[in-house]
């Protein structure tokens, strides 16, 4: 009897090392993985039985007795049994397209990944010219799932076209966004499918060299990561000659220190050239002039993790799934005030009504949820009435919003929003680079015009102010980081104008 | 220059070295500086730039613009308390008032950090105690790790 219990960072950061350790000594076989992402359940600890996995949690390690009477005797009716943890994920209307494995192999075991469909894709790609496996890209419909949706395919085109040598893979592993985890989750759960799509990306356009700009805030990706490159080393996937191709890649993790604009794709290549994070003007563009001025693929853990399947299943099935142009799944992270928090990889169209009522269960308080951030510190707060909106780029943007990441916060109704927007620019000024005066000055004076909103010192002029200033710093910034921050504020001041009105003194 | 000085020089230089070869060798090099030091000593800037043909002000500029970096010796213990929206959900601002008043004092062993995400949301408030990750914190329980941090070793 095979037990499983996830090694994932959060699912360890609320105990699953001490239910591991309890099981192990009650002489159980105890096999670690990532997580299934039903954060609400962990630890998970899963069950193999008859070909199936049978979930029980949550699980704290002075429960390991009692539990281990209901592994042996099987018994379904124990109440922490939540049954079978795929036909729930199912049930949930979850395709795992992306993290299908993640929670399920064995993390770092090059075998284990094969045998539950690891290498398909770069199988594939091995036998295709690299124009076919940019067309396979492009027809999946695959975008860059790091925040600003660009077309992956036409992206890997771009750096497949120039002549310049040597070309590079990067990954931006900075997830530095508020309300995201799922980077995280497939590096530490699934790190050889990231290696896979970058695999992938190297051959369609030619590249030698890869790095994976880790942030340094994620030490057990880290550990993993490393010992699944070694493992890929070890078996071929990387190397002089991948899988035997001839073909030379091999890839190298780097860490970030701390800074959130690294995220960015120009300030993250500053930063792996050993310099300050600080952006650089587009054009040129980094697939023209990247790491090193060379021609560069910069792409999300997540949009180098489909590759994978992409290839494998070809792109016209992932493009099956999803709507309009937004195509396939998206990795939503859902967490913030709700009771279900977790990773819920569902195809485009659902709507954020569903995620956060049905699947997410509402707010973990019990109180209605007043306010939702969704896509990171830069993105729009969301009223209960924009909830009927569905994931899919284009109608996140016709409501002055993102997907981003996929990050999800819920709020319920004791939220100020006044202190939401103060914190927005705040922490634009923390992260700001420097480079250019409307983030870098814009998000200070914001900070001090809310003050004297909230002091009640001339109060209409002050807002009409800070919509002017949020005005000038979307249209005056040089990047995402001071372009953006003002759309919290902004939806602050629109969707909830009442927390900027005069408080009346508690009696 | 004395003995110890020679030594730490030296081990600055064998960490350049390390990292010779890298394309952009700068950040490992800080790195492994802060993990040999627990910070990374202004002598050790000139000798790194010099080693890289960089300008002092350019390591320097680089040392001072990511927030990992620090320039002096670190307390004992280090908390990292996100301070970000998903944690600010379900409690952290007061976990991180907690916690950083409790680091004011000067005899406190832990060095309270600010963080935004720690990509531990769906079980937050988050914090991280010397590179252990923890979740579902409350000021209470903020309180007893940093009460509790009396060795001089990571527990």
């Amino acid at each position: 009897m095979r037990i499983f219990v996830p090694a994932d960072s959060t699912a360890v950061s609320i105990g699953a090392d001490e239910v591991a350790a309890a099981l192990r000594s009650a002489g159980l076989d105890v096999v670690r993985t990532g997580s299934r992402g039903l954060y609400w359940l962990e630890p998970l600890v899963e069950v193999e039985s008859g070909g199936r996995r049978i979930g029980y949690g949550p699980i704290q390690a002075n429960d390991a007795g009692t539990l281990v009477e209901a592994l042996q005797a099987e018994s379904r009716d124990d109440p922490r049994c939540v049954g079978d943890v795929d036909e729930l994920l199912a049930s949930q209307g979850q395709q795992r397209l992306t993290l299908g494995r993640t929670g399920r192999v064995v993390p770092g075991d090059w075998d284990d990944y094969v045998a539950h469909g690891g290498t398909a894709g770069l199988r594939a790609a091995l036998a295709m010219e690299p124009q076919a496996i940019v067309d396979e890209v492009k027809a999946s419909g695959l975008r860059g799932r790091g925040g600003a949706g660009f077309p992956t395919g036409i992206k890997w085109q771009t750096v497949h076209d120039q002549e310049v040598t040597p070309k590079y893979i990067v990954c931006n592993a900075d997830e530095g966004d508020s309300g995201t985890f799922a980077d995280r989750m497939l590096m530490e759960g699934d790190p050889f499918c990231l290696l896979e799509g970058m695999t992938i990306a190297a051959l369609a356009v030619g590249a030698e060299r890869g790095y994976i700009y880790l942030r340094s805030e994620y030490p057990d990706a880290h550990r993993m990561l490393e010992k699944a490159l070694e493992a890929a080393r070890a078996n071929g996937m990387l190397g002089e000659s991948v899988m035997g191709s001839g073909q030379a890649f091999d890839i190298e993790v780097r860490l970030g220190a701390g800074a959130y604009i690294c995220g960015e794709e120009t300030s993250l290549l500053e930063s792996l050239e050993g310099k300050r994070g600080v952006i650089r003007f587009k054009p040129p563009l980094p697939a023209i002039q990247g790491f090193l001025n060379r021609p560069t693929v910069v792409n999300n853990v997540i949009t180098l993790g489909s590759v994978p399947a992409i290839l494998a299943d070809g792109g016209a099935a992932y493009h099956a799934v999803g709507v309009e142009k937004s195509r396939g799944t998206l990795t939503v992270q859902l967490c913030g005030n709700v009771a279900r928090p977790g990773l819920y990889e569902v195809p485009f169209g659902v709507t954020l009504g569903h995620l956060i009522n049905e699947l997410g269960g509402g707010c973990a308080s019990g109180r209605p949820a007043r306010a939702v951030q969704v896509g990171g510190p830069l993105g729009a707060y969301l009223p209960p009435d924009l909830f009927d909106t569905p994931l899919d780029y284009e109608a996140f943007a016709e409501v002055n919003s993102m997907i981003g990441h996929g990050g999800v916060v819920v709020f319920d109704d004791t939220v100020d929003m006044v202190a939401q927007a103060r914190f927005a620019l705040e922490f634009c000024a923390i992260e700001s680079c420097g480079k250019c005066t409307p983030c870098r000055v814009g998000s200070v004076r914001g900070q001090e015009v809310i003050d004297r909103i909230t002091a009640d010192d001339d109060r209409d002029r002050n807002i009409a102010l800070l919509r002017e200033l949020c005005e000038t710093m979307i249209q005056g910034s040089l990047c995402a980081h001071g372009g953006m921050a003002p759309f919290p504020v902004l939806s602050a001041l629109n969707h909830f104008p009442d927390d900027f009105e005069p408080r009346t003194a508690a009696a | 220059m004395s003995a110890e000085e020679t030594a730490k020089s030296r081990q600055v230089e064998a960490i350049c070295e390390r990292h010779a070869n890298r394309e952009g060798p700068l950040l490992p090099i800080l790195h492994d500086l802060q993990a040999a030091f627990g910070y990374v000593p202004g002598e050790a800037i000139g000798e790194v730039a010099r080693y890289l043909n960089l300008s002092r002000a350019e390591v320097y500029g680089v040392v001072t613009f990511y927030h990992d970096f620090r320039r002096t010796p670190p307390r004992p213990h280090s908390l990292k308390v996100c301070r970000a929206e998903a944690c600010q959900a379900v409690g952290g601002r007061e976990v991180w008032a907690t916690a950083s008043s409790l680091a004011a004092d000067p005899a406190c062993r832990v060095d309270v950090e600010a963080v935004y995400c720690l990509g531990n949301c769906p079980c937050a408030p988050s914090v991280q105690f010397d590179e252990r990750t923890l979740g579902r914190l409350t000021p209470d329980r903020v309180s007893s790790l940093i009460a509790g941090a009396v060795g001089g070793e990571a527990s």
